[in-house]
């Protein structure tokens, strides 16, 4: 530690306003402060009885999604490997996933630094620590299939048009992540979308990109039968859903661990839990109602509360994406309300739109757009409430 | 000397510093809507041009004569005519790119850049001017037209103006079509980084250069 204080102190002053580098401050500072805690201290108020900056803050949601970054890793191997009947092991199975999985986190890393960098550089701000979650949370909204310069171009849109275009972390409308998911599903529907993609073939690994057909459960249907039977009959069971063994987006298929890091997060208070809790509540409403309504008990209409909270992408999107805070309302009501929609809506999409499958996505996309209504509305509401000084 | 500098001011303030489109951002909707083919924006941008500088010719001429109380009617009057003029051309000698473009050649009509310039600045100057100044902020929109129909063209179906121009082998290697450059909210993309692009240049940039900036 101490050869790096050296070594940081010594380069100083070539950063400083008027060294030879100060334009490249942003990239100096990012360095230090990855190393070392900042010296500067608070000399007015507001003062902070705790250190909670916008560093740990990230930090603390990478560490929540180390274990689902870890089990997407060991679920793609495991479904290549189920699939194709080739070696099947623990070992080999993390082998695999890491084989196919590591490259794509990668790449969004790299390139979503190179934007980072460049507009900090180029408005002179500071590199944060907001991408570092950007760049892990879109690898892990995607199939293990993706080409990689799609995931290249992905995050380019979700930095550059999600974020930069606003002024950088802090003022996004839309969460980044997702808005390089909407690009790359609008964009590429073949690569994102469809039976095809969701399990890597490891026989061509190294040679083209070819995949193996497979259902995720949310495109599941048939013409009879109930929809729990179905899934069961198409090999996913209750605790397989909510575990998260089944082929689906690298991150998206384990309920358990994404729900576990929400717990976390908001035990930690980096999350809010009127958000994730209000999307819990209006996903199991809206499913309560849909099955009380249902004529069609072969679809996903008629699944119930449990299967919708534990399928398909639902528990990485309101444990993460919807709980930023940048694009989130910053009213307590307000997070309620925008939490209780987002959970409705996804089943909405769900079950109703037959063109997309998985609704979760769009349901978040569209409640960051209506977040400032919403933040307006509560506060007026609120004022409204004010008895009088009189 | 100092005539024909203004004039030529009139004449390229819409097409680039303000640019109907990118600056006063008037005629989006065509702008989204006949901009996934080259081909259709080009006629597009023909015909709009055509309709704003006659219109604004027109208009110029009959501004002594036009009382100021119903001065709307008489513009739209001027305005549906050349647009059902232009309208038949296109069906009697293009009838496939007139099936295309459909209903937004009859658009033009509400299109905002034609009234626009005849309320803005038809109304109040003479006739060489007000000539400029449509076919200036005609060419301006083909100009952004053309620009968002070669992206979307180009990026969403590998083409430009029909002919396929990405060879075959590189969709063999991987490469796909951009599916969002051919829905509407691909335009808006581009359109926004059109935008962008124009404020960065500074000699045609909007953006006000104050001592602040």
């Amino acid at each position: 530690m101490k050869f790096i204080k050296d070594m940081l102190d010594k380069a100083a002053p070539e950063f400083a306003p008027e060294g030879r580098f100060s334009r490249f401050n942003a990239l100096y500072t990012a360095t230090r402060t990855f190393f070392l805690l900042p010296s500067e201290s608070l000399t007015r108020a507001p003062f902070f009885r705790d250190h909670l900056e916008l560093k740990r803050f990230m930090s603390f949601v990478i560490l929540a999604l180390i274990p689902v970054t870890l089990f997407g890793i060991y679920n793609t191997g495991l479904q290549a490997g189920l699939a194709q009947d080739t070696g099947q092991g623990f070992i080999s199975n993390w082998v695999t996933g890491a084989r196919i999985v590591l490259p794509i986190i990668l790449v969004s890393y790299a390139v979503g630094f190179f934007w980072e960098i460049l507009f900090a550089t180029i408005r002179r701000h500071e590199i944060t620590e907001g991408f570092l979650v950007t760049g892990l949370l879109f690898p892990l909204t995607l199939p293990a299939t993706i080409p990689l310069w799609q995931v290249a171009l992905g995050i380019s849109f979700g930095i550059v048009i999600g974020k930069e275009v606003f002024g950088g972390t802090g003022r996004n409308l839309l969460n980044p992540a997702l808005t390089a998911r909407a690009f790359v599903f609008f964009s590429y529907p073949g690569s994102m979308s469809g039976n095809l993609v969701w399990i890597p073939s490891i026989k061509g690994l190294d040679t083209a990109v070819d995949a193996i057909t497979s259902a995720t459960p949310l495109a599941v249907s048939s013409d009879q039968g109930h929809i729990t039977q179905l899934l069961a009959d198409a090999g996913f069971t209750l605790s397989n859903l909510f575990i998260g063994t089944y082929p689906g987006s690298i991150g998206g298929t384990t309920a358990l661990l994404c729900y576990a890091g929400g717990l976390f997060l908001i035990i930690t208070r980096i999350a809010n839990y009127r958000i994730i809790l209000g999307g819990i509540l209006g996903l199991s409403l809206t499913a309560i109602l849909f099955q009380f309504w249902s004529d069609a008990p072969s679809t996903w209409m008629s699944a119930g509360p449990i299967l919708h909270l534990i399928s398909g992408g639902f528990a990485l999107g309101i444990c993460f994406m919807a709980t930023e805070p940048v694009s989130a309302p910053g009213t307590d009501m307000g997070r309620w309300i925008y939490g209780l929609s987002i959970g409705s809506l996804t089943v909405v999409l769900r079950v109703v739109n037959p063109a997309y499958v998985e609704g979760v996505m769009l349901a978040i996309l569209f409640m960051n757009i209506f977040a400032p209504l919403i933040d307006h509305l509560t506060l007026k509401y609120s004022i409204s409430k004010r008895v009088p000084n009189a | 000397m100092q005539k024909l500098g203004y004039l030529w001011d009139t004449f390229s303030k819409g097409i680039f510093k303000e640019n109907p489109v990118a600056y006063q951002v008037l005629g989006i909707c065509s702008a989204l809507a006949v901009t996934v083919q080259m081909k259709t924006a080009f006629v597009m941008g023909v015909a709009l041009t055509s309709v704003t500088a006659l219109s604004n010719l027109i208009i110029s001429l009959l501004r002594k004569q036009i009382p100021s109380n119903i001065r709307i009617i008489v513009e739209l009057v001027v305005i549906a005519s050349l647009v059902i003029v232009t309208d038949q051309i296109l069906k009697a000698f293009y009838y496939d790119i007139s099936k295309q473009l459909s209903v937004f050649v009859g658009l033009i009509i509400t299109n905002c850049i034609v009234l626009g310039r005849a309320e803005a600045f038809a109304l109040a100057n003479p006739p060489l001017p007000s000539l400029l100044d449509g076919i200036g902020n005609g060419l301006g929109y083909s100009l952004i037209l053309i620009l968002v129909a070669f992206f979307r063209e180009f990026l969403g179906s590998g083409k430009i103006f029909g002919l396929a121009v990405i060879p075959q082998s590189l969709y063999d290697a991987g490469y796909s079509n951009m599916g969002l450059m051919v829905l509407a909210p691909g335009a808006f993309f581009v359109i926004g980084f059109l935008v962008w692009l124009k404020n960065c240049i500074p000699g045609i940039s909007s953006e006000q250069e104050g001592p602040n900036q």
